[in-house]
């Protein structure tokens, strides 16, 4: 059993127009996707802006209403709020945020920022919580004086560490970390990335690491899932996505990375054309007519394409 | 956009109507009635009873809101008890001198206003900044019938250069001879009524033309080589103006609804001083239809605005 | 990029200073640059180190009141430093065309994209309305927009980044400019839409042959895309050269430290590299001795300059401080100096 299931979740924002305000179509923002995620790894979920990243991990904490589908936690159903509630399961999974500075409340403490969840799943007194906080700040790697300053007196990197550390407060199991470091220097990112897998590691935790940036994700992730249009194009594991993609959508992602290898880059940009071409002129071959997403079918133990029900078979003597 | 209008029209029926509701059942539920005043003691208790019947003030309440609702519809309000004349005719004749006031004012007040929210926006920290901050600073902190009391003081009383009450003088003959006198009478309320309500343009002008300022797209401006006076007007003033325009629509159809201190300081006939007027003389059905009438202008300042903004602002659609 | 090929910007020792609590502190501290028609050079650096405020300091769009520029920026014979705000009006757009960071808020969001195109040649150029609009269009078609006609008509707002990001591209090169700066250009895009702007302002380079000043902190898209690098860290320039020179064989310590700390394809689940510290604020910059000294405490004071100047180590490749000869990670456990000796033979081999 993984620890969380992800069960054909749906997520669908009603479109609102004409003279009474009907609801007259949907944004399918999430659109039937399938995942598990095992205990103490790290699962990357990929995909371009606005293809439904944030929703489904919003819903996976429970911020946003699930339309259908499931989400289960140790084997129990948690898409609904009661039995979340009952399961003390928004204890045990907790959120970092895209953007830092705004979901940081400008006008708390740093104590009172990292002490809310404490608060809200913990009692302790003021000296107990105040001690807590301080050993955040500390696995962190921040000075205990930071407790009583305001989120604008830090940088991005240092910021981000705060959300690292209110999201470890309450000892949880899973974080959902929302492009944790896209907004951040090299050099930081760095910083942030190892201070995650090393309270991986301390506490065996397991991320939803959601990015758009594949290096970062080809370093965090054994397992990831790339997102289009609300729905998974292909899944598997770090060798299968990376080097034997097969979805067109999966090889044009790898190809717009930019290498740090100038002497390769002609050679990389005639791939991305070709790709970039490839991809203009066999839509049908890899959408639908309504220019969705195939349903994923297994090609391999660990690897899932979405392909038309008549290439797999294909593909499967290929793949071997 | 038109479906939306309608449709926002259509919506406010119901808020009309409850509105209504509630405005009747408050006059009915205040102590005493129209006429507690009118009675001398010799008025025997049998004579009351009929004046009151004959008023329809006996009959059940909602037959009596019916009744009202119904005469509201045909324009008629009922009779003041207070000026023996229909309410309607009242209010129009009233609305009319507030108008006359209210286009004076708001006219002066962008007048005064927009200028020097350009200025203290622009030459931010400047004297001018600072002093035109001060300004704003009284006319917010002090009540503005201090003023008028003031003002009616100086140059009313004391000086004798504008007139103490009225709307024009009843001397005034033909058409150049009323508008002068009308004019005469709205300088000192109009010229104070404007001075007193600046501050929120000049504040919202300033605060956005200081914000603007650094905004990337004045930056994109001026990157393509666009002259600084074209940058200002083009780029940082325009899109500050937009929160003035963005109240536009309540202030068209805040120009019916009359101020009532200085109305009522300074003796003006508007609607203000009829809404004070007829509240102290608990004339109810004044009282009533002003405050639909008010309740109702609110709604469609608030939908003119709207509109307003939509064209203003291609962000906003209303539909 | 051909060196032969025309100079078109020469700065030589900019210095440009911002004034905190009545005291200025140069943002840019004595940068010298060359950039030449047909050539990218790509400015990298982390956040803070001055990029932005030498790209506005070249287009002169600094607020004077609190900013201090001095030193030469030579555009034909022109020095743009105290440049007369009608001459540089003149420049800016003409002759210089800039692109910024952030499409969405680059954009004035109550004018429709056509006439924000077309403003810049109504400075320009002695274009009437009608040719301004056939300019327009044409342009929208260049920058790969598929509905010019609509797009000119609607709101930045009804657009998607990336074609945000194209009409920004269409406004920086409507009167055609020898110089381009553009300041992160695709910072705030998808990779597939980076590489897009990017192949685009490669192709519109090779029309037009504009020299382009491209900023970025992402190591990778100058690898990609440019002929000659500068590398910045604290308002200087600590190391550049053909982006050959820099990537195969790069010097530097902070330029190292910054390659190291890429999580790149298979080092798999090793920890990245932290460069200790972090980078100083304006105000708390060190001035004297080696700026990233701090930042490689294990090297002995005695590698480092007193006063760094940039060496030539080879033809175009320069690199501040003499620290580079003895640099080496801590973790490397290798001899001191091997960093460098083995970089140096990979240049070698090519
Ligand atoms: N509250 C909402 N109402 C309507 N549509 C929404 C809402 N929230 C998100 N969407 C739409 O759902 C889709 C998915 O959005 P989401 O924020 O999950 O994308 P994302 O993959 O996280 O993108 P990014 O990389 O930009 O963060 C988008 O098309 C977005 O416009
Ligand atoms: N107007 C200003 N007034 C005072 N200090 C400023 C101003 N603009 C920038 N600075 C400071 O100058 C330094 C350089 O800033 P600059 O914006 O040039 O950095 P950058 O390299 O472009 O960084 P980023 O990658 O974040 O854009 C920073 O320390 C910044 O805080
Ligand atoms: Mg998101
Ligand atoms: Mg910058």
């Amino acid at each position: 059993m993984s620890l969380i299931e992800i069960k054909d979740l749906n997520i669908h924002y009603p479109i609102r127009s004409g003279f009474f305000n009907r609801i007259t179509d949907y944004v399918y923002a999430v659109d039937g996707i399938n995942f598990d995620i095992e205990e103490g790894e790290t699962y990357g979920l990929i995909g371009e802006s606005g293809s439904g990243k944030s929703t489904t991990g919003k819903a996976i904490v429970g911020l946003e209403k699930v339309t259908s589908g499931q989400i289960m936690y140790n084997g129990e159903d948690v898409t609904n709020k009661h039995n979340r509630k009952q399961m003390k399961y928004n204890k045990d999974v907790q959120m970092i945020f895209q953007d830092s500075m705004s979901s940081l409340n400008p006008r708390k403490r740093i104590e009172d920022i990292i002490a809310e969840p404490i608060r809200n799943f913990e009692e302790m007194t003021d000296n107990e919580e105040r001690t807590r906080v301080k050993e955040l700040l500390d696995i962190v790697g921040m000075p205990s004086d930071a407790m009583y300053k305001y989120p604008h007196e830090f940088s991005g990197g240092q910021r981000q560490r705060i959300g690292v550390a209110r999201a470890v407060a309450t000892h949880p199991k899973l974080i959902i970390a929302d492009e944790p470091v896209s907004a951040l220097d090299l050099s930081v990112q760095a910083q942030v990335l190892n201070f995650m897998k090393h309270i991986q590691r301390e506490y065996n935790i397991s991320y939803l690491f959601i990015s758009h940036d594949l290096g970062v994700v080809k370093h965090m992730c054994r397992n990831l899932a790339i997102m289009h249009r609300g729905r998974l194009v292909e899944v598997g594991t770090r060798d299968d996505i990376y080097n034997h993609p097969q979805h067109i959508y999966t090889k044009r992602l790898l190809a717009a990375i930019p290498k740090v290898n100038p002497s390769g880059r002609e050679k990389d940009k005639a791939n991305r054309r070709a790709v970039e071409k490839e991809y203009q002129e066999h839509q049908s071959k890899w959408y639908d007519k309504d220019g969705k997403v195939f349903p994923l079918q297994q090609i391999s133990a660990t690897h899932s394409v979405a392909l038309p029900p008549d290439e797999v078979a294909e593909l499967k003597s290929e793949v071997g | 956009m038109w479906k939306t209008i309608l449709r926002r029209v259509l919506l406010m029926i119901p808020q009309i109507i409850i509105l209504s509701l509630f405005v009747f059942i408050l006059a009915k539920m205040m102590p005493g009635d129209p006429f507690t005043g009118l009675i001398n003691p010799q008025t025997s208790a049998s004579q009351i009873a009929q004046i009151r019947q004959e008023a329809g003030l006996n009959d059940p309440w909602p037959v009596q809101y019916f009744r009202w609702v119904g005469n509201a519809l045909h324009g008629n309000f009922g009779l003041s008890y207070q000026f023996h004349k229909p309410v309607i005719d009242l209010i129009s004749e009233r609305a009319v001198n507030t108008l006359y006031l209210a286009v004076f004012s708001v006219i002066l007040t962008y007048l005064i206003s927009i200028p020097l929210g350009i200025w203290a926006g622009r030459y931010q920290g400047s004297l001018i900044d600072n002093s035109i901050q001060f300004y704003n600073f009284v006319s917010i902190s002090v009540p503005s019938f201090v003023w008028y009391l003031l003002a009616i003081a100086l140059f009313g009383f004391v000086w004798h250069i504008f007139p103490t009450s009225g709307s024009v003088s009843v001397q005034a003959s033909g058409f150049i001879g009323v508008t002068l006198s009308r004019l005469y009478h709205i300088i000192l309320p109009g010229v104070l009524i404007a001075l007193m309500s600046t501050a929120g343009n000049i504040q919202y002008l300033r605060s956005g033309i200081i914000d603007n300022q650094l905004e990337d797209y004045v930056r994109t401006a001026r990157s393509k080589g666009v002259p600084e006076r074209v940058v200002f007007n083009k780029h940082i003033l325009r899109n500050s103006l937009l929160p003035i325009a963005a109240f536009f629509g309540n202030v068209i159809t805040g120009l019916l609804g009359g101020s009532v201190f200085a109305e009522t300081i300074f003796s003006y006939p508007g609607m203000g001083k009829l809404f004070i007027d007829s509240v102290q003389a608990r004339d109810y059905s004044v009282m009533t239809a002003l405050i639909v009438m008010y309740g109702f202008l609110t709604l469609l300042g608030n939908l003119l605005s709207d509109i307003i903004m939509s064209i203003v602002d291609p962000r906003i659609r209303i539909d | 990029m051909d060196t032969s090929d025309e100079l078109l910007l020469d700065i030589q020792h900019l210095h440009t200073a911002f004034r905190v609590h009545d005291e200025f502190f140069d943002a840019v501290d004595d940068v010298s640059l060359t950039l030449h028609k047909n050539e990218i050079l790509a400015l990298v650096g982390e956040s803070g180190s001055g990029k932005s405020t030498l790209a506005t300091s070249i287009i002169g769009l600094h607020n004077p009141r609190n900013t201090r520029v001095t030193g030469d920026i030579m555009y034909n014979e022109l020095n743009l430093v105290g440049l007369n705000e009608a001459l540089f009006n003149r420049i800016r757009g003409n002759d210089i065309g800039m692109i910024f960071q952030d499409p969405l808020a680059a954009l004035n969001p109550l004018m429709r994209i056509g006439e924000q195109i077309a403003e810049s040649l109504v400075y320009h150029t002695k274009l009437n309305e009608s040719e301004r609009n056939a300019r327009v269009l044409e342009l929208l078609d260049q920058v790969g927009i598929p509905d010019p006609a609509l797009t000119a008509h609607q709101y930045p707002h009804e657009l998607s980044g990336g074609m945000r990001q194209r009409v920004i591209i269409a406004i920086a090169i409507a009167c055609k400019p020898p110089i381009i700066i553009a300041d992160e250009p695709t910072t705030a895009l998808d990779v597939t839409i980076q590489a897009q702007i990017l192949d685009l302002l490669e192709d519109i380079q090779k029309e037009i042959g504009s020299g382009i000043l491209l900023i970025t902190h992402d190591l990778g898209v100058v690898a990609e895309t440019a002929d000659t690098v500068a590398v910045m860290y604290s308002g200087q320039i600590v190391e550049q050269g053909s982006v050959y020179q820099v990537f195969d064989n790069p010097l530097h310590p902070y330029t190292r430290s910054l390659l190291r700390s890429m999580p790149q394809a298979d080092q798999d689940d090793e920890e990245l590299h932290v460069i200790q510290g972090t980078v100083p604020s304006l105000v708390d910059m060190q001035r004297t001795g080696d700026r990233f000294a701090p930042r490689i405490p294990w090297m002995p004071a005695s590698s480092h300059e007193e006063n760094p100047v940039l060496h030539e180590v080879e033809p175009g490749h320069l690199v501040r401080c003499t620290c580079y000869k003895t640099f080496y990670f801590p973790d490397d456990k290798q001899p001191a100096a091997a960093g460098a000796g083995s970089s140096q033979n990979a240049s070698e081999g090519e």
